[in-house]
């Protein structure tokens, strides 16, 4: 009896010793530190399969053969892969000269669209000018109201534009979209303005003033000081500038642009085209070769967001988006 | 002694020549806000009274004003103007909170530093390259097919989904929870796709966000003795909460362009109704500002701005 007080004693102090509370917490810390962990391994194992789910099923569904789209025991995995969707798609859809064209189109814009939007947000950013306010304010209004607000007034715009009598239909080119991004009220230019601005401001201002005593003019300053301390914010704005206008249907449908000029609306009227040259009636079928065509269409924006997704990260994080 | 007498006069004090510069940089966006944005905006009110004629062959334009009959028709004896907009206004409010609440627990997760960082949020960033319309149909089908394994019509699918929910959806009746609180619940499951869709840019808003948040402000919460939820709500929250509106603003935007409404308004300019499309957008953008400007109204009056 004694002997079991003793004991009985012995273990209550061990309880109550700080070793043993520090290892108790330390065991429960890595239990909870466990289950958190499995919890969030599930969350976002979860999260991306319902993003990577279609991807996988876009691309896996390009190369069924046609008995394999026919077997309903076949699911995501072909049993007699084929790659002739592709061949066909590539064939049909005239891939690479029009990708050609799609990218040039594309990076074109882009360069515009970082030129212009990177001056107006320097310009925000560093200059005191009466009204700066009120004209930020429209920057925010851009923001707010998209263009799709206007689509109308900028389908007249454009298809009567000029002055007076001398009045040109500038549809099915590629002239609206230059026009308007050329002065900054391309696809999200608003945004992409913002995002230069906030930048700017957290800019050191020391570099402009040493820049001054040296005796360099304003655009000196801009074009070779300003610009190459930017990169955050220009491969932020890039990345969305190239994906947004590359997958663009806005501008391409406001202006009917023709299908020789981009990928997208090429793509639109694949099905159709193989349908009639290659005489196939089953939309099963059809629907395959559609698939391969958006594999072909996704797969440039994919390569550059892969090179440049790193940067565009880090970009993100320190370009000040947020203010 | 001509020439710099006229210079003197034509000289600026430094300031003016600052306002200048600053006039130079911001010109292009300047000239192209008034001429385009402005101009639009301005057509787009004169559109809205006027009957517009454009002749198919010719292409000469005739315009008819018929003062509100716009207006009237819209809200009178349109078939589906009504119904269109306020489904898609309610919507954008029910896909907000989600949007803003999974965007928000995403950014918290993929704040944390673990294995495999890099990998998972390029996935987390997949949506803003795949958000595409012209794909965008081809996607849907894949969600569609994906889900529901080897279901392959419509109808199976249909099927599957209903069941299940159904079921579900009577034991969570069962349990007494409130019928709207289960509706919107369901909802938010159903739409469990779409929300991952539309909240990528709202991720990559709130890690920057996460990022800028000084440390110091973690290690004196530590010190003091919070836990990890006190640090969320006393820390972080708070410390979101201008990026909260930002996000907020991004999202009804961007719901509002993908909405039906805007769609509804491009198909009836498209089939020559040109005034009634002009009406359609005024409208469904008036309103949309409306919403926009009270929600940031009543979050501004919580927000906190550390700066």
């Amino acid at each position: 009896m004694v002997y079991v007080r003793k004991k009985t004693e012995e273990l209550r102090k061990i309880r109550a010793s700080a070793l043993y509370l520090d290892r108790k917490s330390k065991a429960l810390n890595t239990v909870k530190g466990f289950l958190l962990g499995l919890f969030r391994a599930a969350v976002i194992i979860g999260i991306s399969y319902v993003i990577l789910a279609p991807v996988i099923g876009i691309v896996s569904s390009s190369f069924f053969s046609t008995q394999d789209s026919i077997n309903p025991m076949v699911f995501t995995i072909p049993i007699s892969p084929t790659i002739e969707r592709y061949t066909m798609a590539i064939k049909y859809m005239d891939y690479l000269p029009i990708l050609g064209r799609t990218l040039l189109y594309t990076g074109g814009v882009t360069l515009l669209q970082l030129l212009i939007c990177s001056m107006a947000g320097y310009g925000f950013a560093r200059y005191n000018f009466p009204l700066k306010k009120l004209w930020f304010g429209c920057i925010v209004v851009m923001i707010v109201v998209p263009l799709n607000t206007i689509q109308f007034p900028l389908y007249m715009t454009f298809r009567y534009f000029g002055i007076g009598s001398h009045v040109t239909n500038l549809h099915k080119t590629a002239w609206p979209t230059f026009i308007l991004t050329a002065f900054g009220c391309g696809l999200k230019s608003g945004l992409y303005i913002y995002i230069f601005t906030q930048f700017f401001r957290g800019l050191p201002k020391e570099i402009e003033e040493a820049a001054l005593v040296d005796g360099a003019n304003s655009w000196y300053t801009y074009f070779r000081i300003m610009m190459p301390n930017a990169s955050p914010a220009i491969i932020t704005v890039a990345v969305f500038s190239i994906v947004w206008q590359y997958n663009d249907a806005f501008f391409a449908n406001t202006f009917n642009m023709p299908a020789t000029l981009l990928i997208t609306r090429k793509l639109d009227s694949l099905v159709d085209v193989i349908a009639n040259a290659e005489r196939i009636n089953s939309l099963r079928e059809l629907q395959l070769y559609f698939d391969a065509g958006v594999v072909l269409v996704l797969i440039p924006v994919v390569v550059i967001y892969i090179i440049l997704q790193r940067r565009f990260i880090e970009g993100v994080e320190r370009s000040g988006i947020v203010g | 002694m001509n020439t710099a007498a006229k210079k003197r006069r034509f000289r600026l004090n430094y300031e003016q020549r600052n306002a200048l510069r600053g006039y130079s940089f911001i010109l292009p966006w300047l000239i192209g806000f008034l001429v385009f944005y402005v101009g639009c905006l301005i057509q787009l009110g004169q559109f809205s009274l006027l009957e517009i004629k454009i002749d198919a062959g010719t292409g000469t334009r005739q315009d008819i004003f018929v003062k509100f009959q716009n207006f009237v028709d819209a809200f009178t004896s349109h078939a589906s103007f009504k119904q269109v907009l306020t489904s898609s206004v309610m919507d954008m409010l029910i896909d907000l909170p989600m949007i803003i609440f999974f965007s928000l627990f995403v950014a918290l997760l993929l704040n944390r530093k673990f294995k495999g960082r890099a990998l998972v949020r390029a996935i987390f960033f997949l949506p803003i390259i795949l958000s595409s319309s012209a794909v965008g149909d081809a996607i849907n089908r894949a969600t569609a097919m994906m889900t529901t394994g080897v279901a392959s019509s419509t109808a199976e699918i249909a099927e599957t989904g209903t069941v299940s929910v159904s079921y579900y959806i009577q034991l969570f009746g069962d349990l007494a929870l409130p019928p709207t609180v289960l509706e919107y619940v369901v909802g938010a499951v159903n739409r469990i796709a779409s929300i991952i869709k539309g909240s990528g840019v709202q991720i990559i808003l709130f890690i920057a966000a996460l990022q800028s948040i000084p440390g110091s402000l973690y290690e004196v919460a530590k010190i003091e003795g919070a836990t990890g939820y006190e640090t969320l709500w006393k820390v972080t929250i708070p410390m979101v909460m201008p990026h909260i509106i930002t996000n907020t603003i991004y999202t009804v935007v961007d719901r509002f362009t993908t909405s039906d409404i805007v769609a509804l308004a491009a198909d009836t300019y498209q089939k020559y109704n040109y005034g009634l499309s002009a009406v359609f957008s005024l409208t469904s953008t008036v309103i949309t500002c409306l919403i926009l400007a009270l929600i940031v109204y009543l979050l501004n009056k919580r927000a906190f701005y550390y700066n």
